[in-house]
């Protein structure tokens, strides 16, 4: 039974992060496609549209992974969590069959007439081709987003007596305070991600001393969007999914910010150190006092509960990794901020384009917008333990009944050869598209 | 309520068995077919344009039995554990086959993708087969031993297969030879309406050899669908009651049988015709097997625990509802982009820009 858990835990864990490589990118790609399309349509210079189509070339390489990855998502939740999916499918999956109906049929159809038809269309409607494939992704984050809210913070049900949840408040699903917060944060976060790579794209071709033209046109998008997105990240989203999560989560907002006990005249907030279970505290400890409860609740002196207020149950079960994403996670959002405010200076005096070290910097930065993103997520599904629905339905108790441990860990392992597999062709292509580069698109 | 959410769900499988059907059929001709570098590129292409916007209908799909048959989702997909894991590992097989395939100019990367693309698509319709077999013909629901259940009711876990790889007995495995047959149904016809398709959308050099094939293959299905047919009478002996009680249901098999035979004097027929027949073949064989099991959806085989039927394996009602305003809206929209991206799908293919 405890490895039977065990195992399909890991396989949802390894499975679901994999995928969230892709689509990761796939949200705000979308975005900038639209927008270098907007500004040819503006402007009227090729490039941007060249621009635009090479992009597009990644997108769909990129896309292509994200679907075949997240067919398997939706299968293990009947597969793997058979019981979890008994019990809530009739509110679950409400959002999750929206988003099969709404947004892949939404992207897919029109992906292909992006990538095929332009010549078939005005360059207006071409516009709006990329407009609806951007739809489409976001609209298939906001449902996967909604389902998500659902298990931190049900709404809108009813327990029948078999066990089984009814959907009674369809509105609630949508109106559930925990969404909203947490879509947006999500969707900057992918937008930060996709900036990223846009200016590290850019970055490479002026080092490389190829295709500079563009490179300083992606360089200078890049590092806009990628301002812009990593200061809304902290604030106001950051900031307003943390109240939430003091609100809705207070065991897992103990946890994640490390406060092992209860301090009564307001709350410190860590900056670094290393939580110690067998002791209850945290080792090395850099602190601020009161900052926390400020942050908080705007009261420099408010009770935080720490984990002493918790019954040892009702705690995640892996405080030192959901600890640790938490503060990588906010930490490189802050080093964000920092980098991508230095180039933009950069930008403004005209000498980004020359000042190599930080373009060197620009161009290795790209894995760790993916690494927030994830523990981004680490944060929220760590924190949400042990419980699949939070308060409600335990992680132990969603599992499929019949399928063995031996029987998951062979498909995870098989998992892994072929992701991994994925993974390395997933370089490869990326990488001969960004060699052949944008002036390839135009015959 | 129920009825209505059963009928969409099938009715989205049978157009993604049409739709994305013609990709394994063509994968599967691609196979044993296609032996010039000409050929091969056109017939990958046939399906590789919209495997993504044809594969949409089977999440779609998906997605709408996990919201309206939650315990059906539940049961089979745990209790089909690894067959359903393979199929997800093929899946994805077959489509990194035919998106990577033309991205690099080597021959050898070519080969090795257009065998993945033509294997992943002859075990997809093998294993697919092999499903709507193991539908038709029941599981050990409850997982029964000496007439006692070891699980709820509702869960079971099938072995791959029993020594005898008998369907007979009460606690079948995933493969015995009925299911085979089934698996060998369903790759001649999706082999045959891949060829209709190939013929129908290309110039390809070996069209005229893929039409004295489609007869030949067709006389195969014809021989095993009438063995099936027998064998599962044997199985469940009142499989053809709805068909007495509601005659109406026979248009499901009338179908079958009229585009089945009908097949037979494809040669004199226009291309497109060709393929909307083998398309109704697939319809009528998907229809006529839930038709004769309705209302159920998935049979016990034995006396302990009851069949899951569509009453007792949806979601509740309120549920049900909500999502029926939505659901119309839904289809109307996905009818709305078929339709944008319809002049993208007609014409012949060979010439046109596969875009990487
Ligand atoms: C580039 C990625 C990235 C960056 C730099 C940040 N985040 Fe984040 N964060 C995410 C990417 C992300 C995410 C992956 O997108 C999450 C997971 C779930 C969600 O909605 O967004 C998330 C969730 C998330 C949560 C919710 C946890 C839960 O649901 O239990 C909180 C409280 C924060 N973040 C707070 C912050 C703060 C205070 C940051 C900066 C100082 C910050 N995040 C930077
Ligand atoms: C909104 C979509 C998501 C849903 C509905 C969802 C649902 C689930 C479910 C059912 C489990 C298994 C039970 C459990 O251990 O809690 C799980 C676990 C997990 N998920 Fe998510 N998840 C979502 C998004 C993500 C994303 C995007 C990531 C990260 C990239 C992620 C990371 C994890 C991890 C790491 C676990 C394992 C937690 C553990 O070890 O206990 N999830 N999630
Ligand atoms: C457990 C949770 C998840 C499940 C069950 C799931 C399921 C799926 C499925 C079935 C697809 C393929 C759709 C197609 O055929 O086009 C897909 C792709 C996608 N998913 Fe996920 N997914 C999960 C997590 C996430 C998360 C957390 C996000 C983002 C917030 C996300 C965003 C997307 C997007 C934008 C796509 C489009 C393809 C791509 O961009 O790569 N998914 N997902």
């Amino acid at each position: 039974m405890e490895d039977m858990l065990f195992y399909d835990r890991l396989q949802f864990a390894f499975t679901i992060t994999f995928h969230y490589i892709f689509p990761q990118l796939t949200m705000g790609l979308s975005l900038i496609i639209v927008y270098f399309k907007w500004k040819f349509l503006r402007n009227q210079i090729d490039k941007y549209n060249d621009a635009a189509k090479f992009l597009m070339k990644i997108f769909a390489i990129n896309f292509t992974i994200g679907v075949v990855t997240g067919i398997p998502m939706e299968f293990q939740f009947g597969t793997n969590w058979a019981k979890f999916s008994e019990l809530t499918g009739g509110i679950i999956g409400q959002t999750l069959a929206m988003e099969g109906l709404f947004s892949f049929f939404l992207e897919s159809s029109f992906l292909v007439l992006f990538i095929f038809g332009e010549k078939l269309m005005s360059q207006k409607m071409h516009l709006f081709v990329a407009f609806l494939v951007f739809l489409g992704s976001w609209a298939s984050g906001y449902l996967i987003l909604a389902t998500n809210a659902w298990m931190q913070h049900p709404v809108g049900y009813e327990i029948l007596e078999n066990g089984r949840y009814v959907l009674n408040n369809f509105g609630a699903l949508f109106s559930n305070p925990w969404l909203l917060p947490a879509f947006l944060h999500n969707q900057f976060a992918s937008l930060t991600t996709s900036a990223f790579v846009v200016a590290s794209i850019g970055a490479f071709y002026i080092l490389y001393g190829k295709y500079v033209d563009y490179g300083k046109m992606f360089l200078k998008t890049g590092v806009i969007f990628g301002l812009i997105a990593s200061v809304i990240l902290i604030f106001p989203t950051g900031d307003w999914n943390a109240k939430n999560v003091a609100k809705y989560q207070p065991a897992a907002f103990a946890a994640m910010e490390g406060i092992f006990e209860t301090e009564t005249a307001g709350s410190e907030i860590v900056l670094i150190g290393q939580p110690n279970m067998l002791e209850k505290k945290l080792d090395n400890k850099i602190a601020v006092p009161n900052v926390l409860s400020f942050l908080t609740y705007q009261d420099w002196n408010a009770e935080i509960a720490g984990m002493d207020k918790f019954k040892p149950d009702e705690l995640p079960d892996n405080i030192p990794l959901l600890y640790y994403s938490y503060h990588i996670m906010a930490g490189l959002g802050t080093i964000f901020i920092g980098i991508m405010g230095l180039a933009a200076f950069f930008l403004y005096r005209k000498k980004l384009f020359t000042f190599k070290p930080l373009l060197w910097v620009i161009m290795f930065l790209v894995p760790f917008p993916y690494i927030a993103n994830l523990l981004g997520w680490y944060v929220a599904e760590l924190g949400r333990q042990p419980y699949l629905v939070y308060g409600l339905l335990r992680t132990a108790d969603g599992i499929s009944p019949t399928v063995s441990s031996g029987n998951t860990l062979f498909t995870l392992m098989g998992f892994m050869a072929l992701y991994f597999l994925l993974g390395m062709l997933f370089l490869l292509l990326v990488g001969r598209v960004i060699n052949h580069g944008p002036e390839d698109v135009q015959h | 309520m129920e009825l209505f959410w059963y009928i969409l769900i099938a009715l989205f499988m049978a157009i993604f068995f049409v739709l994305d059907g013609y990709d394994f059929g063509v994968g599967i001709i691609h196979l044993f077919f296609a032996k010039e570098e000409r050929d091969k590129v056109v017939v990958a292409k046939a399906a590789g344009l919209f495997w993504d916007s044809n594969e949409v209908w089977l999440v779609a799909a998906g997605g709408m039995l996990f919201m309206a048959f939650p315990v059906l989702y539940a049961s089979a997909f745990s209790g089909f554990y690894l067959p359903l894991i393979m199929v997800l590992w093929l899946i994805i097989f077959r489509a990194i086959g035919l998106e990577f395939r033309n991205l690099l100019p080597y021959k050898m990367w070519h080969s090795l993708w257009d065998v993945s693309f033509g294997v992943s698509s002859l075990l997809l319709a093998l294993f697919f087969g092999i499903a709507l077999g193991n539908i038709a013909r029941g599981v050990n629901l409850g997982n029964v031993v000496d007439g006692v259940a070891t699980q709820e009711s509702i869960y079971f876990f099938l072995p791959l297969w029993t020594n005898d790889f008998s369907p007979f007995h009460s606690s079948p495995g995933v493969i015995d030879w009925f299911t085979i047959i089934i698996g060998l149904i369903s790759v001649l016809t999706l082999a045959i309406h891949g060829a209709a398709w190939i013929i129908h959308k290309t110039n390809a050099s070996i069209n005229e050899k893929l039409k004295t094939v489609i007869t030949r293959l067709n006389i195969a299905l014809v021989i095993l669908t009438f063995f099936s047919l027998f064998v599962w009478q044997l199985i469940v002996p009142n499989s053809l009651d709805n068909f007495f009680s509601t005659p109406l249901l026979m248009v499901f098999p009338l179908i079958y049988f009229a585009a089945l035979f009908g097949l037979f004097a494809h040669k004199k027929m226009k291309d497109v015709h060709r393929f909307y027949l083998t398309s109704l073949v697939i319809i009528g064989g998907i229809t006529s097997t839930l038709a004769s099991m309705f209302p159920v959806i998935m049979p016990s085989t034995n006396d302990v625990c009851e069949s899951l039927t569509i009453y007792n394996a949806s979601a509740a009602n309120e549920g049900l509802s909500v999502a029926f305003v939505w659901g119309i809206i839904g289809v109307v929209l996905a009818i709305i982009y078929f339709i944008a991206q319809k002049r993208f799908r007609s014409g012949k293919i060979d010439d046109m820009d596969y875009g990487h």
